[in-house]
């Protein structure tokens, strides 16, 4: 939880990923799960990878992400995650892997349709849910048009990415952000004007995922296509 | 716990998270019963407010029934619910700008209109078995009467005006209740399949026509238990008001899904995938062909020929049934039809069905049958049979207090 001297009035955090970086390796997704006690299921992520694979005479991509059994298959468990080498003896045109998470909208459909109020907005731009308050009927599941969210069986409640916000309260970075060893995921404080996303934003010509729903999504993605949604 | 926890297979590409179908058959039984509600008490309204004399015979079944249905339409919500003990959340601190949290208002004043107007309805009938009987019913009766024991026209006249009056108000709250649970999914711009601006419509005229076609069932099962006649012209009428009402329905549900296909939006080839493939038999043929294009055509049919007598019976619960399959089709093809077409509009999902489990197959079934169990019990103290809910104006009666 926040420390006692944070003040969420000040900052206005947004999230960067720049998927031209991105090699699937998949350490967020595992640093995520352990950071946030995130179900070790392959059907219940705050945040995946999605690989985009373009084959030589195909016009869509084949697109797949750890809960194919195939990856599945490839890791032996459902407790790790890989992306099985499917494509290797294959003709590859193009591909690229594409980090997704909680895009913490400035009007995030899933706050609109909590009945009990239980998921919120806080001043600082992160979209939380009070797993204390959630009477999980899971409206905010259906109401994401990002597949961010999921239900914790075990619990009762929905779940979804906080941003690690008991990290970025205390100054740290989300654990995602941390461990990604080639710097495809970006976060900061869009009140400052040098902060990582700051720059990321104005150096980056970005894009966000379905626009046309009104959420205003506070993800900002460079180096993706328009099969990516 | 993981045991209760299915995964949904797929096909195509779909989000990781969205492979556990969150909203199950629980949520299917709820807009069904919901609509039972308020197609029941549209039949009582038809009578009690628009004077529609023929359907008098079925003008109490038809409130009771919607009181039966609606004492458990909570239940299948209640069960979902990953804290039901937190549902009161709901009334405490509603959050105003979601669709659902209007939900335990909107089912609290209906279900209080209800039985205000049952205990209006029945008052003659308490009255006079609270006078009559002795020991532990005597005492129920006695109770029921709330002290009010006058039975004179005055009295009466008085009843029936607030019969009246609760009845136009129970219009729009039986309505509003049920047109909301359009919206809950209607107002959703996740998924293509649910985001339509007529879908409350499509939900209030399919409810219409599953309470009147309940009803038929419901009369003609009745009478044949009482071993009574069936009252024809009544029948007539509530085929009429079904016949009526399902060109509505079917106009509505046509438009959407033309809707949908003529605007052509990302992701409709997947939808076209989904009902030309594992919906085509949910979705076109027991929805639209058997359960509404069959039965309005042999409705037709039986108005065009004046077909009467046991033919008619036969051939109008006959299109009834038809008719409260379709429903449940339509209720099932919305929620489960729009969960097992991905937000990806990339892929596709299969919803097994579980039979066992709070929101398994049995439990559902018995949530459409417990409040038929209930009218069955409840006819049994407020019988809603013509002959013994006519006011009495016997001398021993009047006046008394």
């Amino acid at each position: 939880m926040p420390t006692p001297d944070y003040d969420w009035t000040q900052h206005r955090w947004a999230f960067g990923v720049d998927a031209t970086k991105c090699i699937g390796c998949l350490r967020c997704v595992e640093a995520c799960k352990r950071e946030n006690d995130v179900p070790l299921t392959a059907h219940h992520f705050r945040t995946w990878v999605e690989r985009y694979v373009y084959l030589e005479g195909e016009e869509r991509p084949r697109i797949d992400s750890h809960h194919d059994p195939v990856n599945i298959a490839a890791s032996g468990s459902e407790k790790e995650y890989r992306f099985a080498n499917r494509y290797k003896d294959a003709k590859v045109e193009k591909a690229f892997f594409v980090p997704k998470l909680c895009n913490h909208c400035t009007h995030p459909a899933c706050v609109q349709v909590c009945p009990v109020g239980a998921t919120y907005k806080t001043p600082d731009g992160v979209v939380l849910i009070d797993h204390k308050y959630c009477i999980g009927c899971r409206y905010c599941v259906q109401a994401c048009p990002y597949g961010a969210r999921y239900f914790i069986e075990e619990k009762g409640v929905s779940d979804k990415c906080t941003w690690c916000y008991h990290r970025i309260t205390k100054g740290l970075q989300p654990a995602c952000v941390e461990v990604c060893p080639v710097g495809a995921r970006i976060f900061g404080d869009l009140n400052e004007k040098q902060s990582p996303i700051s720059q990321f934003i104005r150096n980056n010509r970005v894009q966000v995922l379905k626009p046309e729903t009104g959420n205003a999504p506070n993800v900002f993605y460079v180096g993706i296509d328009r099969e990516v949604n | 716990m993981d045991h209760f926890i299915h995964y949904a297979p797929f096909t195509g590409w779909v989000y990781p998270n969205e492979t556990v179908i969150e909203w199950s058959v629980a949520i299917v039984v709820y807009p069904y019963i919901t609509g039972l509600v308020a197609g029941a008490f549209t039949v009582s309204s038809l009578y009690q407010v628009f004077g529609f004399q023929r359907l008098k015979p079925v003008a109490h079944l038809a409130l009771l029934t919607s009181l039966c249905f609606m004492f458990f339409v909570p239940l299948p919500l209640l069960l979902h619910l990953g804290h039901p003990e937190r549902a009161v959340n709901n009334l405490l601190t509603p959050h105003v700008t979601s669709a659902m949290a209007m939900f335990g208002y909107f089912a609290s004043f209906y279900i209080v209109l209800l039985l205000v107007e049952t205990w209006f309805a029945f008052r003659p009938h308490i009255v006079e078995q609270a006078q009559k009987r002795t020991g532990l019913l005597g005492t129920f009766y006695r109770v029921l009467t709330l002290g009010s024991y006058d039975l004179s026209e005055k009295a009466l006249r008085y009843d029936k005006k607030w019969i009246f009056w609760l009845a136009i108000a129970g219009i729009p709250g039986a309505h509003g209740l049920h047109g909301y649970v359009g919206f809950v999914f209607g107002s959703l711009k996740s998924r293509e399949w649910w985001s339509s601006d007529l879908m409350p419509a499509v939900f209030l005229f399919s409810a219409i026509i599953s309470g009147v076609a309940l009803l038929i069932v419901l009369y003609v099962v009745s009478c044949l238990l009482r071993r009574i006649p069936i009252d024809l012209g009544c029948l007539k009428g509530l085929a009429y008001t079904v016949w009526g009402f399902i060109m509505v329905a079917l106009l509505l549900e046509g438009l959407e899904f033309a809707n949908i296909i003529y605007k052509g939006r990302e992701g409709v080839e997947m939808i076209v995938e989904y009902v030309s493939g594992p919906l085509l038999i949910p979705y076109f043929i027991l929805q639209f062909a058997v359960g509404a294009i069959l039965p309005l055509l042999l409705l037709s049919y039986m108005i065009w020929r004046g077909t009467t007598g046991r033919a008619l019976i036969v051939g109008v619960t006959f299109s009834a049934c038809l008719v409260l399959l379709s429903v449940f089709m339509m209720r099932w093809n919305v929620v489960i039809g729009g969960q097992e077409i991905s937000k990806t509009g990339k892929g596709l999902l299969t919803y097994h069905l579980q039979v066992l489990g709070k929101e398994g197959l049995i439990v559902a079934i018995l949530l459409v049958v417990a409040p038929l169990i209930t009218l069955l019990g409840i006819s049994r103290l407020l019988p809603p049979w013509e002959e013994s809910t006519a006011p009495s104006s016997s001398p021993a009666h009047a006046g008394a207090r």
